[in-house]
């Protein structure tokens, strides 16, 4: 990427100059630190942080903030570095108050920014719901689109942390319920750079759920391969926006999975595949909108799908694919589809928690299920 | 950068040094300490409302003695200028007006619901004056008299309660945010608009309205709490209309260590006097104010309420007896600014607005069954498109079997 300061966003205004001058010296900085091309070892937390950066440099209007993303760089350290580049202006704490820093930021959008905000964790999100279900999803639509709200709520979501009550929750069924709202999960580090990009891009409001078990996951991705990615896709209006992905080819069932389910899943396949059991995985990475496209093609082919979700399957988004697969596929199953996902019970205690996330196992269970015999 | 959003935080080398010193002291105690410097007052004086809300003119129409108005050291208020008087009695009787038309366009079934603001037109009307071009306001739904005095279209403002759409005008173009049912949710978007344009180095200066049960939602609250932490340009503009709580609201102002006011909300030429102030403060840098306007809600919440239910018609009684128009009709007759020509010329603009109100909502507004998918994105999904083509072909085939229907009765 070539780290100038564009000033294309309509939306961007006049932010000052000092902020500019800032945030170009502190562009020339990060150039230097990211001189090394090439395939390196990097984690999600880290492909997510450089995508805010960029982002950052890329347009002023870009703005981070929530509770302890300022000199603490969040929690998960999502947001390490930024406020020491682009200054207090641009990626600051703000109180611990999640419906003000909703609130704020749907003000802010409204007057030429491009808020990224972090929620905690996911059931930090709850006061919020609504300001993002009344306003943040509503908006546009209540004003026959001339308020755009291009704002992106962070939530690191889902369990497989060991982590206390109200730290593991899997909300995104709230908010792809809710009209108006784009939901996305990234699966991988490469999707993680990828797909918060486009997140910001998006003049409609994202919930970008992050899989916080994955943060700490790596992978060998090249940064300025996704940095030249993106910008040709900006170039020529192409993205991956609301596309599904093949996370592995497969001819004998489809898996369907997202967010922290999909190295699960991935797991399963390859479990599958040494008992002589070929398994596609689907990674549907936006659940909204959905690609009934991909995934219903890869289940006309195989005739046979398992739909893998952490959140619980009564009235989820798990049980929404299944309906859509349904519907679309009906003729192409061999049997019907099988829903693995959490139980119907609160987010268990860290002692109990492996027994209610979906495991290889249960998910073969599934699979060997699937009336192969007939 | 003119002033610092965060003063805990490292500065850039770069930036310019803020105009309110920010490094070690909270920008409240600046905001106060300046207040001091400027007034010749104590930080308390500043911070709390005066003893009594401000009354320039009294329910009788006369103007009260200086002694009398409830203004103290470092409170002080003039008299705002006779043009300005006059522009505000005219939009208080279109304002009436409007609302009285509105509410018999209700019972006549051409508008789903209209919550009135009879009684409270001197708040809406100041609530719109006190602001410049450039400034934002963000109002509720009881609001709609003030929307139209900031300059947007009668039947565009009353589009949300004729029932064809949630909202009419563009709240970007007009700077007025859109009428917010949800209570107080808006006081947070004030903020945020507020804190955008501070940090791009504007003026803006941003009205954020609400009433006094608005006052007890958690996001009253957090949007004090955040104008405070950010030092923002917000003025909380909140009307007591007496329906839900009674206690002194401006006093709550100091707890967020902001400065607080109370006004007579039946007193425009006051209203106008402590709102000008509270702008010109914000727009100084003094950080957020609160504003407490002491009104009557004249008629029932809406026409699906039954106010005789829960108070007493003497109680009405008394506030008839302290009408805003009534009382400014007096004061400027007396004051010789108002005599039969100009107050039937601004019966008469009246009157042309409640024309233009009974037949732009008289039409009858052909609904676009497509609009349901069009506006929910900016870029709409396949999901979207699909349940698009869905509606239409529904559509096709109504108006295919009633040609036929008609064709075969032929």
């Amino acid at each position: 990427m070539s780290p100038t300061i564009t000033t294309s966003s309509e939306a961007n205004g006049n932010v000052s100059a000092a902020t500019a001058r800032a945030a170009a010296r502190a562009a020339g900085a990060t150039a230097q630190n990211t001189a090394k091309t090439g395939p390196q070892s990097i984690t999600l937390a880290k492909a997510l942080n450089t995508a805010l950066a960029d982002a950052m440099h890329a347009d002023e209007s870009v703005l981070v903030f929530g509770e302890d993303v300022g000199m603490l760089g969040g929690v998960f350290r999502i947001t390490d570095g930024l406020t020491r580049t682009f200054g207090t202006t641009r990626c600051f704490d703000t109180p611990l108050a999640e419906s003000g820093i909703v609130g704020m930021a749907v003000g802010m959008a409204m007057n030429g920014m491009r808020p990224v905000i972090e929620m905690q964790f996911d059931a930090f999100a709850y006061p919020a719901f609504e300001q993002i279900v009344s306003h943040v999803a509503k908006m546009h639509n209540r004003t026959k689109g001339t308020v755009k709200l291009p704002i992106v709520i962070r939530v690191p979501y889902a369990g497989d942390i060991g982590g206390v009550e109200h730290h593991c929750d899997s909300s995104e069924a709230y908010y792809a319920h809710t009209a108006g709202l784009k939901v996305f999960t990234p699966a991988t580090v490469a999707d993680g750079y990828r797909m918060l990009r486009e997140a910001i891009d998006s003049d409609d409001p994202v919930m970008f759920m992050e899989p916080k078990k994955l943060y700490w996951s790596k992978d060998q991705v090249d940064l300025d391969a996704l940095r030249a990615e993106h910008a040709a896709n900006t170039e020529n209006g192409t993205s991956s926006e609301g596309r599904a992905a093949v996370a592995r080819p497969g001819t004998d069932a489809t898996l369907i999975a997202y967010g922290p389910s999909v190295p699960t899943a991935l797991a399963a396949a390859a479990a599958a595949a040494e008992e002589g059991r070929s398994l596609e995985v689907i990674d549907v990475r936006s659940i909204v909108p959905f690609d009934d496209e991909t995934v219903c093609a890869s289940v006309r082919k195989t005739g046979r799908a398992v739909v893998i979700a952490e959140a619980h399957g009564f009235a989820s988004v798990a049980s929404e694919i299944v309906a859509r697969v349904q519907e679309r596929c009906f003729h192409h199953l061999a049997a019907p589809i099988r829903r693995v996902t959490g139980f119907d019970v609160p987010y268990p205690a860290p002692k109990l928690e492996h027994y209610y996330l979906p495991g290889v196992d249960r998910i073969l269970d599934a699979v060997d299920d699937l009336q192969w015999e007939d | 950068m003119t002033i610092s959003a965060d003063h805990t935080a490292q500065q850039p080398a770069t930036v310019e040094a803020p105009r309110i010193p920010a490094e070690d002291t909270p920008p409240a105690e600046n905001a106060a300490g300046e207040a001091v410097r400027k007034f010749g007052i104590t930080v308390e004086d500043y911070m709390l409302p005066a003893r009594h809300p401000i009354q320039i003119v009294g329910p009788d129409g006369a103007l009260n003695a200086h002694t009398e108005q409830g203004a103290q050291p470092g409170h002080e208020y003039s008299l705002p200028g006779d043009a300005e008087l006059m522009a505000a009695y005219e939009q208080l009787v279109v304002g009436r007006r409007v609302n009285d038309q509105n509410s018999a366009l209700v019972r006549q079934g051409r508008m789903a619901v209209y919550p009135s603001s009879h009684g409270q037109e001197a708040c809406q009307v100041a609530a719109a004056l006190c602001l410049s071009d450039g400034d934002w306001m963000f109002p509720t739904y009881r609001d709609s008299v003030a929307v139209m005095a900031r300059g947007v279209d009668p039947v565009q403002t009353m589009t949300l309660f004729r029932g064809d759409w949630h909202g009419g005008y563009d709240p970007a173009k007009h700077k007025v945010g859109i009428q917010c049912t949800p209570l107080t949710t808006q006081l947070l978007h004030a903020v945020g608009v507020a804190h955008a344009a501070k940090l791009r180095g504007e003026d803006t200066v941003v009205l954020a309205m609400c009433g006094d049960g608005a006052t007890s939602e958690g996001d009253f609250h957090e949007a004090l709490n955040f104008a405070a932490v950010f030092h923002l340009p917000v003025v909380f503009f909140v009307q007591n209309n007496q329906y839900a709580i009674s206690v002194p609201l401006a006093h709550k102002a100091v707890g967020y260590g902001m400065a607080g006011e109370r006004v007579d909300g039946n007193d425009i030429v006051a209203l106008l006097a402590v709102l000008g102030r509270a702008v010109k403060l914000a727009r100084e840098g003094s950080g957020p104010l609160l504003v407490e306007a002491h009104t009557y809600r004249m008629q029932a919440h809406t026409n699906a309420d039954d106010a005789t239910r829960y108070r007493q018609d003497s109680e009405v009684a008394e506030w008839v007896a302290k009408d805003p128009l009534t009382r400014m009709n007096t004061y400027l007759t007396d004051r010789g600014l108002l005599d039969d020509d100009g107050a039937a010329r601004i019966a008469e603009k009246a009157e042309t607005v409640a024309t233009q109100l009974r037949e732009g909502l008289g039409e009858e507004v052909p609904v676009d069954p497509q609009e349901l998918f069009q506006y929910v994105f900016a870029t709409p999904t396949p999901q979207l498109k699909e349940q698009s083509a869905l509606l239409a072909d529904e559509l096709a085939r109504d108006t295919a079997s009633a040609t036929t229907s008609e064709e075969a009765s032929r």
